[in-house]
C-alpha cells in the first residue's frame, strides 16, 4: 500500500513537470498557433542560467527566482528576434526555424558552458527526506516539486479563468483573428504569452535540474513527451494538458514499477525484463493515438 | 611570361611540398566517438588522450608523421556506421580506433572489418557478439569484453559476502551484456533485475521506490556517462545511501565524479585500469594528463591511449610500412607494447587477458575526487566468448 502511494506520488511529480513544460507549449500552440519546437530549448536555457545565478548569488531560492526573470526575458527577446517574424508562415517554415533555433542554443551552451553537463546541489534543507506517512520516508526535494508545481498549476488556472490576460488569453486559443479585430494589441499579447511559456519551461528546467544534470540536449528529449501531452489534451487548453500531464506521468511510473511483474507472470523473468522497458516507452503513443481515435481535437480541444 | 613563371612557381612548389610529402605519405587513423550531445564528455577525455598518446609519441609511428580524423558518432548508431564508412571508404585510413557504445560499434563493424584494409581498435564498447562468433581478425580491443567488469564485481561481491543483490541497467546491447556477467559470478540471491529506457530514461524514481521496497543487501548498476551521475544523485537523495550499498561498474569514474561528487565518496567498483596502477608508462600517461588538463584521466582515455600506443608498436616493428595487412595484424597481436594497464596478451579473439581490479571513490590529497585501486578482483581473465570465436 505504501508502495503504491509512493509510486503514485512518483507519477505526480513526473506529470507536474511535464505539465510545467507542455502548459507554455500549448499556449503558443493554441493562441499563437506557432509549433515552437525550441520549448525544450527555453527549459535548458532556465536550467543553464540557475546554474550561473545559484553560484553568483550563492542562494538556491534567489538564484532560482532571478532565473526565472530572466528566462523571461529571455523568451521575450526570442519571440521579439525571431518568432514574431513567423506568424504568417506556414507550419513547415516554423518547424525549420525554431529546429534551427535549438541548434542555435545547443551551440551557445557549448560555448558559454562548454560540453560537460553542470550539476545543481538540492539546498541544504531540502537534502532530506520527508515523512508523508508515519514511517514512510520521500525525497524532501521531489515532494516540493510536487508542491510548487501544484501551485504554478492553481495559479496558472486562476490566470486563464479569473484575469482578463486569461480572458484575452482564452479568446485567442477559441478565435485568433477575432479578438484582433476587436482591437486586442496582438504584438503585445503574444510577447507576454510567449514569455510566460518560457517562464514555466525555464521553471521545469531547474527544477528537474538538481535531480537530473544541466546538460545540452536537455530539453529535446522532454519535447517530445510535451509534444505528446498538449495532443492528448488538446491544443490551446490548460485544463487538457494539465489531465494528459498526469495521465502520462502515472503510465511512465506504472510502466516502469509494476508492468516488469505483471509480464514475469506468464513470459520468462529476463524475456519480461527486457520487453517492459519497450512497452512502457509506447504505451504514451498507444494512448495518443487511441485520443485520436476518440477525440481527434484531444481531449478539452476546441478547434475542428 | 607571366605564365610561364607561374609554371615554374607551381613546379617549384610541388619540388618543395608535394614530392617529399608523397614519398613520405602519412599514417592515417579515424577515430570515432561521440563529441557531441550529453555524453560528449567521454569523447572529450578520449581525444585528449589520443592527442597526449601522439604527443608521447613525437607526432610520429615507425618513422612516419602520422594524422588523426575524429568523427562524431552523435551517440547513435546509424551516425556512427556513416562515419565510419567515410573514414574507410573516402579516407582510406590505416586504422579505425574509439567507439564508446556497445550499439554503435555493432553497427559499424560489418562497414570496417569486411573492408580488409583496415584496422578497427574499439577503445571501449565490447559486444558479446563481437567476441563470439562475429570475432575478425580485423578487430582488435584494448578495453575488455562487455561481461567480464561485472563478472569480476560479481567474484568480489562473494569473497564480501554480500547476500542479495538488485540489478539495474539500461535496455541495450551493453546493458544486458553487463548484468549477465555480474549473474555469471555472483552466486548470492538476485532479487530482481530492472532494465530502464535508454537513453532517454534518466529519472530512476520508480526504480528507488521499488528498491526501498525490495530491501536488498546492495545495488548493482551500469550507467555510463550522464546517466551515472543521475542514478547516484537520485540514490544519495532517496536516502537509500544510508541503507543501501551502491556496487557499479563504468557509472563511477573521472568524467562523472566532477558532478556526483561527495555523494560517491566509498562506493566501489571494477575496472581493468585504474589511475592509481603502479607502471611507468602509466605513471607518465597520468601525470602529463593531469598537468595539461588538471583533472584525472578516465578508462576511456587509458583505452584509447593505448589503441594509439599499440597501432604505433605495429607500425614500428614494420618501420612504417603497413602495406602487408598479414604482418601488421601478426605484430600487433603481439601486443608488444608498454600498457598503462601493465602487460596483456591478446586471446584467440584480440581481446586482452588481463587483470581486473576492484577501486573505491576516494579524495585526493589535494580534495579531488578520484578512484584508488584497493583489491585485485581477477588475473588474466579470459572472456566467456572467447571460445565460439573460430579464429585460433
Amino acid at each position: 500500500m505504501e508502495y503504491l502511494l509512493l509510486q503514485v506520488l512518483n507519477g505526480v511529480q513526473l506529470g507536474l513537470l511535464m505539465f510545467l513544460l507542455a502548459a507554455g507549449l500549448t499556449l503558443t500552440l493554441g493562441i499563437m498557433d506557432l509549433v515552437n519546437l525550441a520549448h525544450g530549448s527555453l527549459y535548458m536555457m532556465g536550467a543553464y542560467i540557475a546554474w550561473t545565478l545559484i553560484g553568483v548569488t550563492d542562494s538556491f531560492v534567489l538564484g532560482t527566482l532571478l532565473a526565472l526573470a530572466a528566462t523571461f526575458l529571455l523568451g521575450v527577446a526570442v519571440e521579439i528576434a525571431v518568432i514574431r517574424r513567423l506568424y504568417t508562415r506556414d507550419h513547415l517554415t516554423q518547424v525549420l526555424a525554431t529546429f534551427g533555433l535549438i541548434l542555435f542554443f545547443n551551440e551557445l551552451v557549448r560555448a558559454l558552458w562548454g560540453p560537460a553537463g553542470k550539476s545543481i546541489a538540492i539546498p541544504g534543507f531540502l537534502n532530506r527526506t520527508v515523512e508523508i506517512l508515519p514511517g514512510v520516508p520521500y525525497p524532501a526535494y521531489r515532494f516540493a516539486i510536487i508542491v510548487v508545481g501544484a501551485v504554478v498549476a492553481i495559479l496558472l488556472a486562476w490566470l486563464v479563468a479569473r484575469t482578463r490576460l486569461g480572458m484575452l488569453i482564452r479568446a485567442g486559443a477559441s478565435n485568433r483573428r477575432m479578438i484582433g479585430a476587436l482591437g486586442v494589441n496582438i504584438e503585445l499579447l503574444f510577447s507576454l504569452v510567449f514569455g510566460l511559456g518560457a517562464v514555466f519551461a525555464g521553471l521545469a528546467g531547474l527544477m528537474a535540474a538538481p535531480i537530473a544534470t544541466v546538460r545540452i540536449g536537455m530539453g529535446d528529449d522532454i519535447l517530445i513527451l510535451a509534444l505528446v501531452i498538449i495532443v492528448i489534451g488538446g491544443i490551446g487548453s490548460i485544463k487538457g494538458a494539465f489531465i494528459a500531464a498526469m495521465v502520462v506521468g502515472q503510465i511512465d511510473i506504472v510502466g516502469r514499477a509494476f508492468l516488469p511483474d505483471i509480464l514475469k507472470t506468464f513470459m520468462s523473468s529476463s524475456a519480461a525484463s527486457s520487453a517492459a522497458p519497450a512497452i512502457s516507452q509506447v504505451l504514451v503513443y498507444v494512448l495518443m493515438a487511441a485520443v485520436l481515435v476518440w477525440r481527434p481535437t484531444g481531449l478539452f480541444g476546441q478547434r475542428t | 611570361m607571366k605564365n610561364k613563371l607561374f609554371g615554374s612557381a607551381t613546379i617549384a612548389a610541388a619540388m618543395a611540398f608535394g614530392l617529399p610529402a608523397m614519398a613520405q605519405s602519412p599514417v592515417k587513423i579515424g577515430f570515432v566517438s561521440t563529441f557531441s550531445g550529453p555524453q560528449a564528455a567521454i569523447g572529450e577525455d578520449m581525444r585528449r588522450s589520443v592527442e597526449l598518446a601522439k604527443e608521447h609519441l613525437g607526432g610520429k609511428m615507425g618513422g612516419k608523421p602520422f594524422e588523426i580524423i575524429y568523427e562524431d558518432d552523435q551517440f547513435k548508431p546509424d551516425v556512427g556506421k556513416a562515419r565510419s564508412e567515410k573514414l574507410v571508404q573516402q579516407d582510406k585510413v590505416n586504422f579505425i580506433g574509439g567507439y564508446i557504445w556497445s550499439n554503435v560499434l555493432l553497427a559499424s563493424y560489418k562497414t570496417v572489418v569486411d573492408e580488409g584494409d583496415t584496422i578497427l581498435v574499439s577503445a571501449n564498447a565490447g559486444p558479446s557478439q563481437i567476441a563470439g562468433e562475429l570475432c575478425n581478425k580485423n578487430f582488435f580491443s584494448t578495453s575488455w569484453q562487455n561481461d567480464q567488469t561485472p563478472m569480476a564485481m560479481g567474484e568480489y561481491l562473494n569473497t564480501k559476502g554480500v547476500k542479495s543483490l538488485y540489478l539495474v541497467g539500461p535496455n541495450y546491447a551493453a546493458g544486458k551484456d553487463m548484468l549477465a556477467g555480474v549473474k555469471r559470478t555472483y552466486k548470492g540471491k538476485i532479487v530482481s533485475e530492472d532494465f530502464t529506457k535508454w537513453p532517454d530514461q534518466l529519472d530512476f524514481s520508480a526504480e528507488m521506490t521499488k528498491i526501498a521496497a525490495a530491501k536488498p543487501d546492495g545495488i548493482f548498476i551500469f550507467y555510463p556517462g550522464a546517466h551515472g551521475v543521475q542514478f547516484v544523485k537520485q540514490w544519495a537523495q532517496s536516502g537509500l545511501n544510508k541503507t543501501v550499498p551502491l556496487y557499479q561498474v563504468f557509472s563511477i569514474d573521472a568524467i562523472t565524479l566532477p558532478q556526483q561528487g561527495d555523494l560517491a565518496l566509498g562506493t566501489l567498483g571494477a575496472q581493468e585500469w585504474v589511475n592509481d596502477l603502479p607502471n611507468e608508462a602509466n605513471k607518465k600517461y597520468v601525470e602529463d594528463f593531469k598537468k595539461k588538463h588538471g583533472v584525472y584521466p578516465s578508462y576511456y582515455g587509458a583505452q584509447s591511449y593505448d589503441a594509439i600506443m599499440l597501432m604505433a608498436s605495429a607500425a614500428e616493428a614494420l618501420k612504417g610500412d603497413l602495406s602487408n595487412k598479414d604482418k601488421v595484424r601478426a605484430e600487433m597481436k603481439k601486443a608488444n607494447f608498454k600498457s598503462v594497464r601493465g602487460d596483456f596478451k591478446f586471446g584467440n579473439n584480440n581481446f586482452p587477458i588481463e587483470n581486473f581490479y576492484i577501486q573505491e571513490t576516494v579524495k585526493d590529497p589535494q580534495g579531488m575526487m578520484t578512484v584508488k585501486t584497493i583489491a585485485t578482483a581477477v588475473k588474466d581473465a579470459v572472456d566467456p566468448f572467447a571460445a565460439k570465436c573460430p579464429m585460433k
